[in-house]
């Protein structure tokens, strides 16, 4: 029999790969949200005891699912007379139907497939707040308790859980259906999931305050959502260009940190310590997406150009430019002008770079952005204009407060010759 | 099946400027709405413009207030609405995306059940 450290960490394994599936397949029996979370945990309780005595199941999802379902049969009796405030989730007729053949076959590929898509469909579901969509994903499809995901978003839990309330009830009061939508429908659901996940990721990637620049956790969760999403929706290129975003850009994690805590930036860090496996995984699906060119594919491709050049010095600036050119076309945001004015710099000199960057002095949504002060100063140097890129450091340092990205300004600030 | 509420909000100020023929191409917009819709029709009314609107308040000693003016002064006001049948909000919002409103949008709000 396994010793307690083993049950227990094979329930945590069992956590985060099997949570989605196990609340996904309870949620079709109970059409409750909240009850069905209620049955996820106490399976999950009911694991770390049983297993011990009887040994880590062969199949811990599966298990994980019957066990839920029988207490959530058993508190639905109970229910009958004590009928909960909120009404039931909205299902159409067929899941209902295969809501009890699950049961029976529960290894039904498509059931699982289909509770899972439904599950996060629901969470992202266009008529929630976007911030209410990442907190239900956090919550519901990874399981993560309501205290870490207000960590994870620097808020307070009373806040964040208040948040989860709301956008649970209005699932339930304005009937947002738990549904797999339609084929003609799927492509802007798929769109909305896309962007949830890539919101996670980027705020993960560079925690906009605090002490520490990457926040894993947050990485970590969004690489499993993107892999979730291609599982789910293999043929869609947007789903590919954005897990090929994510691990491109997070294969430079460990290079991104120097040992003093620093931030090293692109041009610095030793690409020796890239991830490689990330990268041809990456550039694999690049590859694949690469005739549809969705935001997150050339956002992935320029990516796939940093990753295969040598060094900073040997990377190829105009392919790079062709890249934000067509990304401005689908794309026009003040940010994507940004990039292709500094990638103009690197490719034709540094007084073209300024010139694009100054043209968007007058942006309102880049007024408070840290990198388009700090992109200046980088060509305001080159230049030999050293007075100007001294208050343009300045004006970017007032803009940042993660503080491993501070530092870095403060260094370059006094590396600036007198 | 739900009732769900879809409240029109439009800039009032594009129909009193807008003339006779403004009137008649929106309200031929609107019979071509509940013609599509069909069945789902529950109900519906077009308002007033605001300038006509009075409310009433009362305070904690039951002193009641009448005020020649809307509720809240808003560039896009209620301006009508219309009461749908849908089983959920994905049909409700299929339905609200047909209602006409050129000067603005609308919401869609469930009915409370009682």
């Amino acid at each position: 029999m396994p010793n307690r450290a083993e049950v227990a960490a094979a329930v945590a394994q069992a956590h985060r790969r099997e949570w989605a599936f196990v609340l996904a397949a309870t949620v079709r029996l109970t059409r409750n949200l909240d009850l069905a979370e209620e049955c996820v945990q106490d399976a999950y309780a009911r694991a770390l005891i049983d297993w011990e005595r009887q040994g880590v199941p062969t199949n811990p999802g599966a298990w994980l699912t019957t066990v839920s379902h029988r207490r959530g049969l058993d508190l639905m009796r109970r229910e009958m007379t004590l009928r909960r405030s909120l009404p039931l989730l909205v299902e159409d007729d067929e899941s209902a139907d295969t809501a009890e053949l699950a049961l029976d076959a529960m290894e039904a590929a498509h059931a699982i497939h289909d509770d899972r898509l439904r599950l996060i469909c629901t969470c992202c579901h266009p008529a929630l707040a976007q911030e209410s969509q990442i907190a239900l994903t956090l919550r519901l499809v990874c399981g993560i308790t309501t205290a870490e995901v207000a960590r994870a978003f620097l808020i307070s839990e009373s806040t964040m859980a208040a948040r989860i309330t709301r956008a649970k009830k209005k699932i339930a009061i304005a009937r947002i259906p738990y549904r797999v939508p339609s084929a003609r429908e799927l492509p802007e659901r798929l769109d909305a999931i896309c962007s949830v996940i890539h919101l996670l990721f980027t705020t993960g990637h560079t925690a906009p305050t605090g002490e520490s620049l990457v926040r894993t956790d947050l990485v970590d969760r969004s690489i499993q959502l993107a892999r979730m999403m291609r599982v789910l929706a293999p043929d869609n290129p947007g789903v590919m260009g954005l897990l090929a975003l994510i691990l491109l850009t997070d294969s430079r994690r460990d290079a991104r940190v120097g040992v003093d805590r620093r931030l090293v930036t692109l041009a610095k860090q030793d690409r020796s310590q890239w991830d490689r496996a990330a990268i041809d995984e990456g550039i694999a699906l690049v590859r694949r997406a690469l005739p549809h060119t969705d935001r997150y594919t050339l956002q992935a491709a320029i990516a796939a150009v940093h990753a295969e050049a040598p060094s900073w010095e040997e990377t190829d600036w105009r392919e790079i430019t062709g890249l934000y050119e067509l990304l401005l076309r689908i794309w026009p945001s003040p940010v994507v002008y940004l990039n292709h004015a500094v990638a103009v710099g690197l490719a034709d000199g540094p007084a073209k770079g300024l010139t694009l960057l100054d043209a968007l002095a007058s942006e309102p949504a880049l007024a408070a952005y840290g990198y388009f002060e700090a992109s200046r100063a980088y060509f305001l140097v080159d230049l030999g204009r050293v007075d100007e890129a001294k208050s343009a450091y300045e004006s970017a340092l007032l803009l940042t407060e993660n503080a491993v990205e501070r530092e870095f300004l403060e260094s370059r600030l006094e590396g600036l010759p007198l | 099946m739900s009732q769900y509420l879809v409240l029109i909000y439009e800039d009032e100020s594009a129909y009193a400027n807008g003339g006779q023929e403004l009137w008649e191409a929106v309200g031929k917009e609107h019979s071509v709405f509940a013609e599509n819709v069909g069945a789902a029709m529950a109900g519906g009314n077009a308002l007033q413009p605001t300038s006509t609107a009075t409310s009433i308040r009362k305070d904690d000693s039951g002193n009641v207030t009448v005020t020649d003016a809307p509720f809240a002064e808003t560039k896009e006001a209620l301006g009508g609405y219309y009461l749908l049948e849908a089983a959920d909000l994905d049909e409700a919002i299929e339905l609200a995306k047909q209602v006409p409103a050129r000067f603005g949008g609308v919401e869609v709000r469930p009915i409370m059940a009682m």
